[in-house]
């Protein structure tokens, strides 16, 4: 059949017109990431100098960096994610494959989902209440059980969900040359889904290291270089909620600074993991 | 098409089989019994039961809850669906080769020494051996032997497929189950799966699942038509195709219907 003039131009105002609100909203979304990332670097870089990473959070009016709240924050993240990764896989693989379709897999499953958009200030009172009270003084164990908390949840869910994506074929393959069903999980399911679980990982990663709001609660803040897990332990994102809020010029330096890095870190882990998943894909 | 009146010893008796999805029977009643060493074909439209009777042999219906087998499957004299069998056990003398490759995500050499791992452990030399004398049996090692290392994903299809045979074989089964294995391939890929086929006959007894009655009927020495969870006709390949006895067989290989 001859398609009817008018038909055709309609189809092609039509597409103009989608395409163009399309990229209307891509351009919104990117522009608001663009400004920030625009932002940061304005004002940040020019005082992201070698202080930042060898000097400790001063006093008002005195020369310093973030030594402190940097190691810090890499303790608090670093003792999450070593908790919550075994955790958080061993939970996924058996939501994935021994919870399928079981009472306690949906009741597992369903109460990850909702541990995964709990407010991250819930989290921080509840640590607050449970091992800040009774011990008497913030630490940075609590700190880090808050991150892990917040972790968890999203690496039990990225493991599910990559674990899923490993075809039923290669299961039942594995399974026809007489290996045992726990033994193909661990050859064959975890190493089919390993750039998934990795990626998801990360994205914990990047998601706990700028949590500020369980942290005020718990591991509080240190303006001096303690590494004591045990007290109170400065972090980069509960030090820079204090200088960017205080009235001195220098700390609010260090407050941009200190934004830069972070975001930066995160923004190269999103990156990282990205790649690790297109990798993973590719083979 | 080979002549199938030749004797071979029986090496697998269904007595009785049936077969359940929760409520719904998949197979009714089925005796049969596949000779060693020779090609059983299965063959029937679409939802005749022929993979699932695949699945009862090796016990793949053990994975998913609800589905269950009724009746005696024999092998050697044993019942294999019977209570206090070692499936793992069983698996290893029971290979199975599936429609779509499933190479594992390890190198070439790995997807061989991996099943050969799970029962023995063999020094790195005589695994090498292994390794090569099976992808040779399988008709694939001039074309990886300069590539033992790299991904099994790598190979094209028809050579991922003839992978997944040799990783069937490495572990020396009795039995050899082939479910379509090379409708999912182009028309040379599957010439050479044939060949194979062919081959092994020798020394497994081979029990193929085909939509494609020409591979039927070029590989196979017996032929089994299933239709509606039945089993109509079971009898030497040249039979089926040339004086089939029942109507139903008759319609279905001359194309009538299906």
């Amino acid at each position: 059949m001859k398609p009817d003039p008018g038909i055709l131009l309609q189809r092609r105002i039509k597409n103009r017109l989608m395409t163009g609100l399309f990229l209307l909203a891509l351009l919104v979304s990117l522009g608001v990431l663009a400004s920030i990332l625009w932002k940061l670097t304005l004002d940040g870089i020019g005082y992201f100098t070698p202080a930042v990473f060898l000097k400790s959070t001063p006093a008002p009016g005195t020369a310093g960096g973030l030594f402190n709240a940097i190691v810090g924050s890499i303790m608090l993240v670093a003792c999450a994610i070593l908790f919550a990764v075994p955790i958080g896989v061993l939970a996924g693989t058996y939501l994935a494959e021994y919870g399928r379709h079981s009472r306690l897999g949906q009741v597992v499953r369903f109460c990850n989902d909702i541990l995964l958009s709990a407010p991250s200030i819930i989290i921080g009172l509840f640590i607050y209440t449970i091992m800040v009270m009774p011990s008497g003084h913030f630490s940075g164990w609590a700190g880090s059980l808050s991150l892990c908390i917040i972790a968890l949840p999203v690496i039990v869910r990225t493991t599910e969900d990559m674990l899923r994506l490993v075809p039923d074929t290669l299961r039942e393959a594995a399974i026809a040359v007489g290996c045992p069903y726990w033994r193909m999980i661990v050859s064959i399911g975890w190493k089919a889904a390993l750039p998934g679980i990795l990626t998801g990982i990360l994205l914990a990663l990047a998601r706990v290291s700028g949590e500020t709001a369980p942290l005020l609660f718990t591991s509080l803040n240190n303006q001096f270089s303690s590494f004591s897990m045990n007290g109170p332990i400065a972090s980069l994102p509960v030090v820079i909620f204090q200088f960017a809020m205080s009235p001195y010029r220098d700390w609010q330096h260090l407050a941009w600074a200190g934004a830069f890095l972070i975001t930066v870190t995160v923004l190269s882990l999103s990156i990282l993991s990205r790649h690790l998943f297109s990798a993973g894909k590719g083979t | 098409m080979i002549d199938g009146s030749k004797t071979n010893q029986t090496k697998v008796s269904l007595k009785k089989l049936n077969f359940f999805y929760g409520d719904a029977q998949a197979l009714k009643d089925i005796d049969m019994d596949f000779p060693d060493r020779s090609v059983s074909a299965l063959i029937g439209p679409s939802g005749c039961g022929k993979s699932t009777l695949l699945r009862v042999l090796n016990r793949m219906y053990d994975l998913y809850p609800g589905q269950r087998a009724e009746g005696e499957v024999m092998v050697d004299g044993e019942n294999i669906i019977g209570p206090g069998v070692v499936v793992s056990t069983l698996r290893a003398r029971i290979g199975m080769v599936f429609q779509r490759p499933t190479p594992f995500p390890m190198s070439i050499y790995e997807n061989i020494a991996f099943p050969v791992r799970l029962y023995r452990k063999l020094p790195r030399r005589e695994m090498d051996e292994l390794v090569e004398k099976t992808l040779g049996k399988a008709a694939l090692w001039n074309e990886v032997k300069d590539k033992l290392h790299r991904s099994g994903l790598s190979l094209s299809g028809g050579q991922q497929q003839r992978l997944c045979i040799a990783r069937t074989i490495a572990i020396q089964p009795e039995i050899v189950l082939l479910d379509e294995p090379a409708s999912a391939l182009d028309p040379i890929s599957m010439g050479q799966i044939d060949e194979l086929i062919y081959e092994l006959r020798k020394d497994f007894c081979i029990i193929l699942v085909t939509h494609n009655l020409q591979q039927a009927a070029r590989v196979s020495d017996f032929t089994g038509f299933l239709y509606l969870g039945k089993l109509i006709e079971f009898a030497s390949t040249t039979s089926i195709f040339s004086s089939p006895k029942s109507k139903q067989t008759e319609d279905y290989v001359t194309g009538r219907f299906g």
